[in-house]
């Protein structure tokens, strides 16, 4: 993409956002197989629509999404959350962030309470540059269905690259258990940045007992990360925050 | 997969031949200049990378792809995956930022079949890979 379809890109968006600001925006979740993709797009549903509907099915499986899934229609609205007392939010994580994102912390406590964003949340299959069939037998599929399997996890993979186009923000979510300098993280923060699409990189997995979201930290400086337990609900109101703030 | 015999000299299409009678196998590997990166459009070059991968060999790009274009690499890549092509293994170091702060200029990328490289390790100057031979 040249530098001059890069800049008009940029400028179409900031006079969208200006002055054709949308009612609701998409945010696309996207990252690596086996991340809590589904983990939190469940978990927002639970939280803000409804708690007994699901997005999806979350396994420990890799690539149990093959299809996006996109519900429309969320709502955000922390202060409402917070006068309902909901049990599910628990910010008092205790990580060690580097200063500048705790500068940036400071900043979102000081609106906590007030964020409201209305969004359709789009839950994507995970990225990935491999898929062996074999993998899949390695969970007790036979050879039939692990094929079939492969095929529509390729299959996934290719939606959730085209759905990119129609995206008006994305969470980048990683395993704070896990490398996150691999390829796919590397393309996806560089193909955002190239559309001028925001991103928040969510840490996921804290309540593990080797989860280092520090390394995501350090390897992403230039962009916000937030660290979270999908499954546990573990600093999500801080997720939420951010959101509000960088999407709407 | 390539194999030829010996241990010095120089044969046609991978074979060499030299003193020794020992039959040695190996990956080959095609290290792209700047020059002819540049001259290729995007789909040439990606086209090249993926006939160059499935066939069994490592692609080393001086110069690299864009961030689109992995991306377009990993979509093309997905469209061939099969029972005997599982993928491909991309690395790459991390783009510049160039001229005003606006262009990034990438530096290199390598990219192998996935069945024959694992990158072990990565940061922004170095890349450790294995590359299998069996």
């Amino acid at each position: 993409m040249s530098v001059r379809k890069r800049m008009r890109g940029a400028l179409s968006r900031l006079i969208m956002a200006l002055f054709f600001r949308k009612k609701s925006v998409k945010i696309g979740i996207y990252g690596p197989p086996n991340a809590g993709k589904t983990t939190l797009a469940n978990r927002i549903i639970h939280t803000f629509v409804d708690d007994n509907e699901d997005m999806g099915v979350a396994t420990e499986i890799p690539h149990e999404t093959r299809r996006v899934i996109k519900r429309e229609g969320v709502l955000i609205d922390l202060k409402r959350l917070i006068l309902n007392s909901n049990s599910n939010i628990n910010s008092n994580i205790n990580i060690n962030i580097s200063s500048s994102n705790r500068n940036r912390e400071r900043g979102t406590r000081r609106s906590r309470g007030r964020a409201r964003l209305m969004f359709d949340i789009v839950d994507t299959p995970g990225l990935a540059t491999k898929i062996d069939f074999r993998d899949f037998m390695a969970y007790g599929m036979e050879e039939e269905e692990a094929k079939r399997r492969a095929k529509e996890a390729t299959e996934g993979v290719i939606e959730a690259i085209k759905w990119l186009d129609d995206i008006d923000g994305v969470i980048l979510l990683m395993d704070s258990t896990a490398d996150p300098y691999t390829q796919t993280n590397v393309v996806i923060i560089g193909n955002m940045e190239a559309r001028g699409i925001p991103v928040i990189i969510a840490a996921n997995k804290i309540d593990l007992p080797d989860a280092t979201p520090q390394r995501i930290i350090n390897a992403f400086p230039q962009h916000r990360v937030v660290p979270i337990s999908a499954l546990k609900g573990d600093n999500m109101e801080e997720l939420y925050e951010e959101m509000a703030r960088v999407f709407r | 997969m390539k194999k030829w015999q010996g241990s010095s000299g120089e044969g046609e299409e991978g074979v060499m031949k030299g003193g020794g009678s020992e039959e040695r196998t190996g990956i080959e590997m095609n290290v792209v200049s700047r020059d002819k990166v540049e001259s290729m459009g995007s789909m040439e070059k990606l086209r090249f990378i993926l006939d160059g991968v499935k066939s069994g060999n490592i692609v080393v790009l001086e110069g690299g792809l864009t961030a689109e274009e992995q991306m377009k690499l990993i979509e093309l890549t997905m469209l061939e995956v099969d029972d005997s092509f599982t993928g491909i293994e991309i690395s790459g170091y991390p783009a510049r930022r160039g001229l005003l702060n606006l262009r990034k200029k990438t530096r290199l990328t390598i990219i192998g079949p996935a069945a024959k490289m694992k990158t072990i390790k990565k940061d922004k100057d170095l890349i450790s890979a294995i590359i299998s031979t069996t």
